[in-house]
């Protein structure tokens, strides 16, 4: 635990965020969908027309931009953990039968993971957000559905090796059912693994969604997500270049929290890899 | 090496059959294809119309079956919205994806080739670290963003490069940066582990005690053993960096396969959209193949497994 700032700085700016999100209300200046068309593209106060009232400035429709940061840490934060939980969930189940009973099951989650590997991600969630309707709710069931891989290869091998242990052999003589052995005996000793996973796909699906939202494809308007900010800024940057760069630096300050947080975790949990 | 060949080989028919089950189901996400096809205020006389001029009356698997009897024999299909075959549509814009798709993997190997080495040689010094920050900077960033500052770096403020485009080797540039960039540090992490290893090896102390020069051993000697899984790595990067071309081939409005394929998903271009799922799909399918049947190759113990 000792040196190892990475956990410490990425879980710090981590939870900077995460109170972003959940305090939006009280911290927002003002109401994020409120548009004050007399007041649009005000620069942020470290420029010289910049004011207090809107400390980041506002957009091209005049909403405050510092709101719409709050409110839009929100949906990125939603975003990586319900895909996350989703995909892990799948990925898990998948990974964990294969590793178990080996054989035809592993044949099988092998073929699927194979399958699913081989199709492009972001084409496959464009096509399928853009046929279905995009929405929020959508584009977290996609990415869900579609993320599971890494968890359930990860898992197949981490239970792989839980299983030959001998702790397994003595639960299993002691007569506990299939279920439980997984769910006591393999789950709680392959946790850290997925721990580390489940950050990579939750910073993986929030750069996903910003992707698809700044196609045009992601989360609808007026939602304040960062990805949709930036698409919807585009064509002011060459003027207001901060329209861009604020949400664009949230983003990459959110998923280098994420790395670092999940890069410090791998190190805490597995202190014999160090190198 | 015969037997292993084969297992390998029909797996990958098989995941390709099974990819194209998937992209030919993703036509009826939306409900009921005719319909989308149709567009809002449609009678129904042309949506019966369509429904019949598609086969969309067909049983489902009679649908597929003919999809599929008629890629085999090469006819893929017509484009709704560009109103060409779809083979000589996709066959027009492959050229300028792969291409972006080499250019990309070169940005890549030259950012991630040397600084991989020198983290390695340096390791935990504060090169190490500095390398590093290159790496988790390019992973953090997301890629649209990293264009767009691209943009008004390269395009606006000092006017060097088009912004969008595709007609000579300077549309390329910017993408291909995005592009390699992005890629570039899965292959630093491989190739820093690849040679610490390397480095402790006994026959580079040998080579080192013999007297050889440093940058001897560590390019003769060093980097080509670690160099090795990079080259498997390469394959299945290959694959990545043609679905993250959507984004980057749209942002750019670089005229490849990328942007045909964000196209034909806005046009509601169903043809087009099944084939660029499945075709990316195959070649993925087609570059793991070879990289695997390489390393099998390379390392008899994975043959007999």
């Amino acid at each position: 635990m000792k040196n190892n700032k990475a956990l410490y700085v990425g879980c710090g700016l981590l939870l900077l965020i995460f109170c972003m999100a959940v305090f939006a209300p009280w911290l927002s200046p003002h109401d994020p969908y409120f548009q004050d068309l007399t007041y649009r593209t005000v620069p942020p106060i470290w420029y010289e027309q910049g004011t207090w009232l809107h400390p980041l400035g506002t957009d091209q429709l005049g909403r405050d931009y510092l709101s719409r940061l709050f409110y839009g840490a929100r949906i990125s934060l939603l975003i990586g953990a319900s895909v996350a939980v989703i995909s892990g969930l799948i990925g898990c189940t998948m990974g964990m039968l294969a590793g178990y009973f080996g054989g035809r099951i592993d044949m099988i989650v092998s073929f699927f993971v194979t399958t699913r590997l081989s199709m492009p991600v972001i084409l496959v969630a464009l096509a399928t957000v853009a046929l279905v309707g995009s929405s929020l709710f959508v584009v977290i069931m996609v990415l869900g559905l579609l993320k599971w891989d890494r968890f359930a290869v990860v898992m197949r091998s981490a239970t792989q090796q839980v299983r030959a242990m001998e702790y397994v052999s003595a639960a299993q003589s002691a007569g506990a059912s299939t279920l439980r052995i997984l769910l006591t005996e393999v789950l709680p000793n392959v946790l850290p693994h997925l721990i580390v996973i489940a950050t990579l796909e939750a910073a993986s699906a929030i750069l996903l969604e910003a992707a698809l939202s700044f196609l045009g494809l992601g989360v609808q308007p007026p939602l304040p997500s960062w990805g949709l900010m930036i698409s919807e800024a585009k064509s002011y940057m060459f003027f207001s270049f901060w329209l861009i760069a604020i949400p664009g630096t949230a983003l990459a300050v959110l998923i280098f929290a994420i790395n670092l947080a999940g890069d410090g975790l791998h190190q805490w949990l597995t202190p014999q890899e160090r190198g | 090496m015969l037997a292993y060949l084969v297992k390998r080989l029909g797996l990958a028919v098989l995941v390709a059959l099974t990819v194209s089950v998937i992209a030919y189901l993703l036509l009826y996400l939306s409900g009921d294809p005719a319909l989308a096809i149709a567009g809002e205020g449609a009678s129904q006389a042309d949506i019966d119309l369509i429904r019949k001029t598609y086969g969309f009356d067909q049983p489902l698997i009679v649908q597929y079956g003919d999809w599929l009897l008629k890629l085999l024999r090469g006819d893929l299909g017509v484009s709704m919205y560009f109103k060409t075959d779809v083979a000589s549509l996709i066959f027009s814009k492959l050229s300028t994806t792969l291409l972006l798709a080499v250019y990309a993997l070169t940005v890549a190997l030259a950012i991630s080739v040397p600084l991989g080495v020198l983290a390695a040689i340096y390791k935990n010094s504060w090169i190490d670290r500095l390398c590093l920050a290159v790496a988790v900077v390019g992973q953090s960033m997301p890629n649209f963003f990293f264009a767009l500052i691209l943009i008004m770096l390269f395009s606006i403020s000092w006017r060097l490069l088009p912004v969008s485009g595709s007609g000579t080797w300077q549309h390329f540039v910017m993408p291909a940066i995005t592009l390699g960039y992005y890629a570039a540090p899965a292959f630093m992490r491989l190739i820093r582990a690849g040679m610490i290893e390397v480095l402790s090896a006994d026959y580079i102390r040998t080579a080192r005690a013999k007297g050889l020069p440093t940058r001897t051993v560590i390019f003769k000697h060093a980097l080509r053993n670690a160099i090795v899984p990079v080259v498997a790595l390469a394959a299945v990067q290959l694959g990545f960096l043609l679905g993250g071309s959507i984004v980057i081939e749209t942002i750019f409005a670089l005229d490849g396969l990328g942007y045909l394929a964000y196209q034909s998903i806005t046009f509601k271009d169903y043809p087009v959209t099944q084939i660029i799922v499945l075709l990316l799909s195959v070649i993925y399918i087609l570059l793991t193949l070879a990289s695997d049947i390489a390393n099998a190759w390379l390392d008899p113990r994975i043959r007999v497994a």
